[in-house]
């Protein structure tokens, strides 16, 4: 492999990263935040896709991303009444809006499940447009993705500091006390959630114009990438401020489409994203839990080899 | 100030398990009052504490707040004027979050999108070094770090931090250290008589029952079986409230770590 091509590939994997580093952020804020595990993240991504696609389709390339935030947003506040409102669980509820979006996003793409916007202006074109003639024309997709993610860590920064977000905060970090407190828990969660799904149906929108097509299995899986990207952009920027930490989301998101790439040069099959990501959030989450364990797991065997000698 | 009106509840009701925990139990609070209240394992101290804080709804009966029917108010609508805290001084802070954002969220000034000023922070500052911790040179750091004691202090700050209508503590001492218990109970004390709040706290030792405060309840069942304070309180003492207790209760009390800390 030569040096340009492995550049080209890196520049891939970086606007494919920051694209899918803004579904991170979302659950950087739901997972991290607001201890929910939004398991609708899959549906309201390929919502904020199939939205995108089609209203830039319809001539509207600004609008697209507005609306696939919107319609994100309703996906949201739906899953959030549902768990804070009406008793049902909140994996649940995140499973079933999952399942009803997947009508609603075939209905969207005009009962297809796949819709082409090949020639339709997108904000990737636009940016082109604008870009055209300057040294940085090559980089039109890149810096698209690099915007999108520098507004929303902005926005999410100053979010979580405001007192609105130090109460979303709260309520997933201590529960208890949020019960007996001012904080209403209902409000709080079915806010983040809001938040955190106009990023998701934000990441979609981008995702589908990038790919300048938009299928209904677009977002399938996208929540264990992005909590795999999440968890690993935690072993590097776990700690610390907000703001260090969202960048760690961000990181995490491009080292895990950058070892993906890399691996697909390898001949790994695309196929396997999916199972690394599964894998990776499984070592990631048990790892803490296995550790914690492993002195009970010493003793028992120590005790088991006096046994012997006895 | 603080009127509970024939207040019952009753968990698990029409099972084998029913279990009257109130009775219509009726209790006027005077503003300003200090009040101690005790009573055997069960009695519903706690309960009451729920109740009036509303972590569940009375099942019967009315529960008044400054003239205000707050019977069926949610809980973290009376939570504006009612500070609690709990046994576990775990409870009542959020320990990822660093001293300085619990303060804000304690503080709640401002509209939901307005964030932690300067000035904020250095009254912040401020009270906290009225706790004698060092608290108010950790303010970044997360509220996880600190000791039970350091937290729970911290909790009584916060839940004071906007003087509430009423304060509970329900044995807000009991999990800490003899030593760091002492000095929560002073800071408690200080804190209280400073802000002239009216209290209500659940203590298992009967000495320091009547010691503090303004006035004693004790508790048996689901209902207030005696109630007293002035000239008559100043002269009780622990043998009086354990002879009082047999003769309302018509048994011993069986609070063992009450009659341990005797």
């Amino acid at each position: 492999m030569n040096l340009p091509m492995m550049l080209n590939l890196g520049q891939t994997a970086l606007e494919l990263g920051l694209i899918s580093s803004l579904t991170v952020l979302a659950l950087f804020l739901s997972y991290t935040m607001l201890n929910v595990c939004d398991l609708s993240t899959d549906g309201c991504f390929t919502l904020g896709a199939a939205v995108g696609a089609v209203v830039a389709l319809s001539g509207h390339p600004y609008l697209s991303i507005f609306a696939a935030m919107g319609a994100g947003i309703c996906s949201g506040l739906l899953t959030a009444v549902l768990q804070t409102k009406m008793g049902i669980n909140s994996l649940l509820a995140g499973i079933i809006v999952n399942t009803g979006l997947y009508s609603l996003n075939i209905a969207i793409m005009g009962n297809s499940s796949q819709i082409n916007i090949n020639k339709t202006e997108t904000v990737y074109t636009k940016m082109q447009a604008l870009l055209k003639g300057t040294p940085l024309s090559a980089y039109y997709k890149l810096i698209v993705a690099l915007i999108a993610v520098a507004i929303v860590i902005v926005i999410l920064t100053l979010f979580l500091r405001t007192r609105l977000g130090l109460a979303i905060r709260a309520t997933g970090d201590n529960p208890d006390m949020v019960r007996s407190s001012s904080i209403n828990p209902v409000f709080t969660t079915i806010i983040g959630l809001c938040v955190a799904n106009a990023f998701t149906g934000l990441s979609g929108c981008l995702l589908a114009q990038y790919n300048k097509s938009a299928n209904i299995d677009i977002g399938s899986g996208m929540v264990t990438v992005a909590l795999a990207s999440l968890l690993i952009g935690r072993a590097f920027l776990g700690r610390g401020g907000v703001p260090k930490r969202a960048i760690g989301a961000v990181l995490g998101a491009f080292i895990f489409r950058l070892v993906y790439t890399v691996a697909l040069r390898f001949r790994m099959p695309a196929s396997m994203l999916k199972a690394v990501s599964s894998v990776i959030v499984i070592i990631a989450i048990s790892a803490p839990y296995l550790k914690s364990q492993l002195p009970l797991l010493k003793r028992k065997l120590g005790l088991r080899s006096e046994k012997g000698a006895m | 100030m603080l009127k509970l009106i024939g207040v019952s509840k009753t968990f698990n009701p029409g099972t084998i398990n029913a279990k009257t925990v109130l009775d219509k139990l009726s209790l006027h609070v005077k503003k300003g009052d200090f009040i101690t209240v005790i009573g055997a394992n069960g009695a519903g101290k706690s309960t009451m504490f729920n109740a009036i804080s509303g972590s569940f709804y009375a099942d019967e009966g009315r529960i008044i707040l400054d003239g205000r029917d707050i019977t069926l108010q949610p809980e973290h609508k009376r939570a504006k004027v009612i500070g609690r805290l709990f046994q576990d001084p775990m409870r009542g802070s959020a320990p990822g979050m660093s001293i300085e954002e619990n303060m804000a969220l304690a503080a709640g000034k401002g509209g939901w999108l307005s964030s932690v000023s300067k000035a904020d922070k250095e009254e912040y500052r401020e009270r906290l070094a009225l706790l004698g911790m060092g608290l108010e040179d950790r303010m970044k750091h997360p509220v996880g770090l600190l000791s039970g004691g350091q937290r729970q202090a911290l909790t009584l700050l916060m839940a004071t931090y906007n003087p509430p209508k009423v304060l509970l503590l329900d044995e807000h001492t009991a999990a800490l250290d003899p030593a760091t218990a002492e000095k929560v109970l002073t800071l408690t004390e200080k804190i209280v008589a400073e802000g002239n709040l009216t209290c209500l706290m659940v203590t298992h030792n009967m000495q320091s029952a009547l010691e503090q405060g303004t006035r004693t309840l004790m508790m048996n069942e689901g209902r207030i079986i005696f109630d007293v304070e002035g000239e008559e309180r100043s002269k009780l003492t622990v043998e009086d409230l354990l002879e009082k207790f047999r003769e309302e209760a018509g048994k011993k009390l069986d609070n063992d770590r009450m009659l341990l800390s005797k």
